[in-house]
């Protein structure tokens, strides 16, 4: 039951409440209502209107809780939602087609498909840096998919949750998609219940937890977690357009504070100083004079990480390796775009994601040496960056590194890619997602076999003969000539 | 142990199985040792499990050799990365998915099929490059010391172990870190799996099991088509170890009207294949052990049960036998209708109509597979889309076991991730995203500080309109 706080006039959303929401979900796929074609278009649609009739009040939410610059609002958080929607519209009669899957001798004759149905009634649970992005992109996947939806924003960005539930309730269909807001408790409430698939954003603690409660219903996972993406820049590019395209990934992206964020650079001692100079030169010119002044940075979500992070630049044997900005501003969350140059390796802002807009750049005789050094860092991070002409080296970084996702010559821009699954490996998460791989995260792939009654091959069937094993051999290799003689000899035997 | 595992993470560190020519040779020597001891297989499987020559080759050896070849053959195709499309918006730039290893695995394997489901999932792990850590089941004692035993002997031991013992062993590998956990077995141990696998963030494929329906609709069509049926339906409930299998028949749905026709059916059908009585029973495995063998006999101890007993029943504790029973339309709340029953007993569940099996199987959780005798295109469509289940076999039992094409998994209950042909490569892969760009040209609006027209010319660019791209160029759309 929902029990009345009359204190805060607001109800209190627990495990009961939860079991009901999810009952009432699950009443609501039975009748096979999210199953229709029409019924997953009309909710595309429906969110295409959503977004674009409240454009002005999804930014101004963004502002509230980043001071997210309209440009990133605009083309992250509203346009690839737009784009996923326009994709899945597209494509979803295709994708939802039977895939044919090829038959061989030993089961002729027969013909085999591969179905894409719904899983059911899923979970997605996404966070506070792009509120609009993950929660929305994810819940496109599982509507073109069929599914019932609960969406549970992060209340780390509480404009955007509120403003999410209430567009949410006004456009999409209630009996099928619903929004529930709160903080660890609701959450907790949620992850009690028995879902078909679960959708997770956000850090490898909370994973952990999603995934155990997960475990207790047997339900299938996507885990869409961080880790340290570092950058390798090699002295043979045209330094300016890297740089520039590493700030836009790094600074341009919610101020740092992204999954795929450029985390570190590597480069060789006798660049580091042009690099920093180049940095310089292009951060001025992105942000003027003074960053904290500049209408184009995120700030800081909030005082615990902003705590968080001046640990990471106070600390000692770190904060004189400052090279470039460290102005902070308290009262507004505000930190500039700082560099860092050598510091420790086993520093506290070389040991976590820093999810920040602080740039460590950690230097290397030999650019070869950068692979040895990413692979001792332990986890595998979400992205990992190169950014170099030499063919060589391009292809050892994409042979041996781990990540999720790598990109040469550019960061973070592969997320717009749809052809590319989007996801991580080891601490950076399980399974993918976008394009088709948003489709297929939330449908089950059901194979049909169907036989006919003729061609029923006796020789499955006791009583068991050493003939039979001869014959048998030889159906399972599949092999005509096998079969041939193998039959010749049973007739003749 | 942890020796043994530190050991399989240096080889993989050290690039140990990364090559092609690793992976052929590994999976060749695999072949190689199938090959070279089928009879000591067929022997092993004798001991543990009763199981005949020719049940042994079409379940476990036949299998493997086909799984073993089919993958040698594609290797090169799968490990080759697969180039993805990229919108004009990035020219110049290439977008690849290239496969790669996830590193070290755990392979659980259960005790009914101990070669085919240790083996099989070992074939896709090393053909996706990973070191590997295979603990079969202690109730296949043979089946696990042959393989403990014969491993070491063809394949390269710093890449691939083996490691016997019971659940307190599986217990403690639980409790390290791994790159992917591969379990066959039941539910209640899928749990726990998946649980130890979260508190190391360690994907995991869980193949389970379930209540697997057959609903039969074709008694009426004509007497050889009937006969067909019974034959494998009959193959398909006793046939795989005698029901101990995932994807064995657990209970029939059929018209009440045709009922008994079916159960005569049957019972012609399995005296043919194994014999007339609990003394004369042949061609058929035993039960692994005594404990599966109570839990067995005490679903028939209810005696509402009992009563709905039509053929069999009869044990033999001594041999650890349990004749192929028939019961007709046993209590729905019975433990024989709730669990799984993984043995050869087979309830036989009477409808009004046959389209009240879509209903029926919908009230229990979702099985591996629901097999379905019919020849109504419509019925079929009905099921396919009302139901949900791991797979789907029409007319036919088992068979799709041996479709390399059809990938083989669960959904809900009965598990999770797929294997078999590519699929196994697959689930012991990571599938990693590339992308490759030029540094020309550039596109500036992306770069702040940004400005309305930087606005407007970054989201005509992300709709792809590179008409509207060049009105505004060229001055025509104003920001």
């Amino acid at each position: 039951m929902l029990m009345e706080n009359k204190a805060e006039n607001k109800a209190v959303f627990d495990a009961e409440s939860a079991n009901e929401v999810v009952k009432e979900l699950r009443d609501s796929f039975v009748t096979g209502k999210t199953k229709s074609y029409r019924w997953r278009v009309t909710q595309l649609k429906a969110m295409l209107k959503m977004l674009d009739e409240n454009e002005p009040q999804i930014v101004a939410a963004l502002r509230d809780d980043l001071s997210k610059p309209e440009f990133e609002s605009s083309l992250y958080e509203i346009q690839m939602v737009n784009n996923s929607c326009r994709l899945a519209l597209k494509e979803m009669n295709h994708w939802m087609m039977p895939e044919k899957a090829k038959t061989s001798l030993t089961t002729f004759p027969s013909s085999a498909e591969i179905v894409s149905e719904p899983l059911g009634v899923v979970l997605v649970i996404s966070a506070w840096n792009y509120p609009f992005l993950v929660s929305l992109d994810p819940v496109v996947g599982a509507i073109s998919a069929g599914n019932a939806i609960v969406l549970k924003p992060s209340e780390m960005a509480p404009a955007s949750s509120s403003l999410l539930a209430k567009l949410v309730a006004d456009y999409l269909d209630s009996s099928c998609i619903k929004v529930v807001e709160g903080a660890i408790p609701e959450t907790s409430a949620l992850l009690e219940q028995k879902w078909d698939k679960i959708l997770y954003t956000g850090n490898g603690r909370v994973a952990r937890i999603v995934m155990a409660a997960a475990a207790k219903h047997l339900t299938p996972v996507v885990l869409e977690l961080g880790g340290k993406s570092p950058v390798i820049v090699v002295s043979d590019i045209n330094l300016k357009v890297a740089t520039r395209r590493i700030i836009a990934g790094k600074w341009g992206c919610n101020n740092g504070q992204a999954c795929v964020s450029p985390d570190y650079i590597i480069t060789t001692k006798d660049y580091a100083t042009k690099l920093v100079d180049s940095f310089k030169c292009e951060l001025e010119r992105f942000y003027g004079k003074d960053p904290l002044e500049s209408k184009d940075l995120s700030r800081i979500v909030n005082s615990n990480h902003f705590d968080r992070l001046s640990k990471l630049m106070d600390e000692e044997k770190v904060s004189s390796k400052i090279v470039h900005g460290g102005q902070r501003n308290e009262k507004n969350l505000q930190i500039a775009p700082t560099i860092l140059l050598d510091v420790p390796v086993n520093s506290l802002i070389m040991k976590e994601e820093i999810f920040g807009p602080l740039l460590p750049i950690i230097t290397v005789d030999k650019v070869e040496q950068s692979f040895d050094l990413i692979h001792s860092s332990g986890g595998k991070p979400l992205a990992a960056y190169l950014f170099t002409n030499n063919k060589k080296l391009k292809r050892k970084f994409v042979e041996t590194v781990s990540a999720g996702g790598l990109v040469v010559n550019d960061t973070a821009v592969h997320l717009a890619i749809h052809s590319l699954p989007f996801g991580g490996v080891g601490e950076s998460g399980m399974g993918s997602y976008h394009g088709k791989f948003s489709f297929d995260a939330f449908s089950h792939k059901k194979a049909v076999l169907y036989r006919g009654f003729a061609g029923d091959a006796f020789l499955r069937y006791p009583p068991y003969t050493p003939g039979k094993l001869t014959l048998l051999q030889a159906l399972l290799s599949g092999s005509i000539v096998g079969i041939i003689r193998a039959l010749l000899g049973w007739f003749w035997a | 142990m942890e020796k043994s595992i530190a050991e399989l993470r240096e080889t993989f560190k050290n690039g140990g199985t990364k090559s092609i020519s690793w992976r052929k040779s590994q999976l060749k020597a695999l072949l190689q040792l199938i090959n070279q001891n089928e009879d000591s297989i067929f022997k092993a499987l004798d001991q543990d499990l009763g199981k005949s020559p020719v049940e042994s080759y079409r379940d476990e050896v036949g299998v493997l050799k086909k799984s073993v070849t089919y993958t040698l053959s594609c290797l090169e195709k799968w490990v080759a990365p697969k180039k993805a499309e990229v919108p004009l918006l990035f020219f110049p730039a290439k977008a690849e998915v290239m496969p790669q290893p996830l590193g070290v695995v755990l392979i659980f394997s259960s005790w009914n099929f101990p070669f085919t489901l240790a083996l099989d999932p070992l074939i896709g792990a090393i053909s996706a490059g990973n070191t590997v850590l295979l603990k079969p089941s202690d109730l296949a004692p043979a089946c696990m010391s042959f393989l403990v035993e014969t491993i070491p002997k063809y394949l390269d031991n710093k890449a691939i172990k083996v490691v016997a013992g019971g659940a307190d062993i599986g217990e403690r590998l639980l409790q390290l870190k791994w790159d992917k956990i591969f379990f066959t077995g039941s539910p209640r141990v899928g749990r726990l799996v998946m649980a130890a696998a979260a508190k190391h963030l360690t994907p995991v494929t869980l193949e389970l099991g379930g209540k697997c329906p057959a609903i039969v609709d074709t008694l009426s069509t004509t007497p050889s088509k009937a006969k067909v049926t019974a034959k494998r339906i009959v193959g398909g409930k006793w046939g795989p170890c005698n029901g101990q299998a995932c994807i064995a028949i657990d209970y029939l749905l059929v018209e009440e009207k045709l009922a008994s026709t079916l159960i005569e059916l049957l019972k012609k059908t399995i005296k043919r294949f194994y014999g007339e009585n609990i003394k004369s029973l042949k061609s058929i495995s035993r039960i692994v052990n005594e404990h599966q063998f109570q839990r067995l006999v005490n679903l028939l101890k209810d005696p509402n049960v009992a009563d709905s007993i039509v053929y069999g029943g009869s044990v033999d504790e001594e041999k650890l036998v349990i004749e192929p029973t028939i019961l007709l339309d046993p209590p729905l709340d019975s433990e024989i209708m709730s669990e799984e029953i993984f043995g050869p007993l087979l309830p036989i569940i009477t409808l009004k109509n046959i389209e009240e099996s879509i209903n029926f199987i919908n009230s229990k959780s979702n099985p591996l597979v629901i097999y379905a005798f019919t020849e109504d295109e419509t019925f079929k469509k009905r099921i396919l889309s009302e139901t949900s289940s791991g797979t789907v076999t029409f007319n036919d039992s088992m068979v799709q076991f041996l479709c390399d094409s059809l990938p083989f998994g669960g959904v809900g209950q009965s598990g999770f991730g797929r294997y078999h042909g590519k699929y196994s490569f697959d689930t012991f892969s990571h599938e990693k995203s590339i992308l490759h760009r030029g540094f020309y040209p550039e596109i500036e609006p992306r770069y702040p500080p940004w400005t309305d027209f930087k606005l407007l010319f970054i989201k005509l660019a992300y709709e792809f309109d590179y008409f509207g791209l060049i009105l505004l160029l060229l001055g025509f759309k104003s920001s």
